[in-house]
């Protein structure tokens, strides 16, 4: 029998209201994803936080590096192109 | 070795520019031990933190004292999910932080190892215990360390009930009867110094302080954030008729906060080192309900690992 036990960590995402993302509120141990969505609701739901819950194991999460913020999201902050305020449109044309 | 100067100057620059420090982030391994530390030791707080209440559960005088004492003890057990969760994210193994905790190795809140012999104890410790952990937590929302003041942020939200609802239970008792307004200041009484050595040593005793201030894990002192408390108590209590148990508390015109007569640091360390009233019998109960809950365990681990074995094979037949 398992005598250390195989709980997993989880990540937990609620949606708060029906319409918006889900978004991450934090982690929780249990020994599956059964278990895990029942520990979210009375971890992370006690006060009518959320209408729907995701679980993921962590280990499944693949994040960038911190390391590498920099040559990743640096270049998109001199594309001022990119944003609608950097066309110039006519008043007379009114809202584009 | 530079090169490890370095990283750590860069950190302190990073967390001088007041930046959170993430997971994944580097950080000095002494910044990492020390949350590891205080951020256990904050979820066994919580986790020890119930029983003392729990206690009173079953005798709550009302169906709304009760459903309120239930939900607050609810929230605890919560608040120690949170933070050893906050914990894990530095490297830290749950089950040895559990373990540490029932092997009396790890350290909890002293103010847990004294008694609740009556009613009004509920009371005081909302008004008074959680008042002085709500300015310690309000304070750790803006700490340096993402996912621990992503914690306190949730349980600061929280913990508002609690204190409302303790006030609201002392403040019954000290409008009712001669009786229960004498169980009020009773509990006042035996409260009210323990609480504010809930702060820890004063700021000259206090070594690991000018570390832990320096990286933003703490953001005030001991001392700032007792006389913090103090100054916001002494009018509720004042406006309940209640007599804070302190002859030299008085109020200091020209400092602008009460000045306070002198802590008993003796009893204070005697109750961390494990001679207060109920560490003994905190411990038996953590280990108690630790030991009761092993079936259950085990019984979530064996489902768990069938269910996977039946992925498995089902995978295979297909």
């Amino acid at each position: 029998m398992s005598t250390k036990d195989n709980w997993k960590i989880w990540e937990v995402f609620i949606r708060s209201r029906n319409g918006l993302n889900h978004k991450h509120v934090g982690s929780l141990h249990a020994p599956d994803a059964e278990m895990a969505v029942k520990n979210a609701r009375d971890v992370y739901t006690r006060r009518s936080e959320g209408i729907s819950i995701w679980v993921v194991p962590s280990d499944a999460v693949t994040a960038s590096s911190p390391d590498e913020s920099e040559p990743l999201f640096t270049p998109a902050d001199d594309k001022v192109y990119r944003h609608p305020t950097f066309y110039e449109i006519p008043d007379e044309i009114g809202h584009m | 070795m530079t090169k490890e100067m370095n990283l750590e100057e860069r950190f302190q620059n990073y967390v001088d520019e007041e930046n959170k420090i993430e997971p994944k982030d580097w950080m000095p391994e002494k910044y990492r031990q020390t949350l590891i530390r205080q951020i256990s030791q904050h979820g066994h707080s919580e986790v020890v933190g119930m029983l003392p209440e729990a206690n009173w559960i079953t005798r709550a005088p009302s169906l709304r004292r009760k459903i309120a004492l239930l939900a607050k003890v609810q929230d605890e057990a919560g608040h120690g999910l949170y933070l050893y969760s906050a914990a894990e994210t530095l490297g830290a193994d749950r089950q040895d932080l559990v373990g540490d905790l029932l092997s009396g190795k790890a350290k909890y809140s002293s103010i847990f190892n004294y008694p609740t012999p009556t009613w009004a104890d509920m009371g005081a410790i909302g008004w008074l215990v959680d008042g002085a952990a709500i300015a310690n937590q309000v304070m750790l929302c803006r700490t340096s360390y993402g996912p621990y003041a992503r914690a306190m942020v949730r349980i600061c939200k929280e913990e508002s009930f609690h204190q409302r609802q303790g006030y609201e239970i002392t403040m019954t008792l000290a409008k009712g009867t001669e009786a229960q307004k004498k169980l009020a200041q009773d509990a006042l009484n035996r409260w009210w110094w323990p609480s504010i050595m809930m702060f820890g040593p004063t700021d000259d005793n206090s070594p690991n302080s000018a570390q832990s201030m320096k990286w933003k894990i703490k953001r005030k002192s001991n001392d700032e954030l007792r006389q913090e408390f103090i100054d916001k108590t002494v009018p509720q209590a004042e406006y309940l008729g209640l007599t804070i148990p302190d002859p030299d508390l008085k109020w200091n015109e020209e400092t602008g906060h009460y000045d306070f007569g002198a802590i008993n640091w003796d009893e204070f360390y005697n109750v961390i080192k494990g001679n207060g009233k109920c560490n003994k019998q905190r411990l038996d109960a953590r280990n108690k309900a630790h030991n009761e809950g092993e079936w259950v365990r085990e019984a979530a681990n064996a489902y768990a690992e069938k269910q996977a074995q039946r992925k498995k094979d089902e995978t295979h037949a297909a």
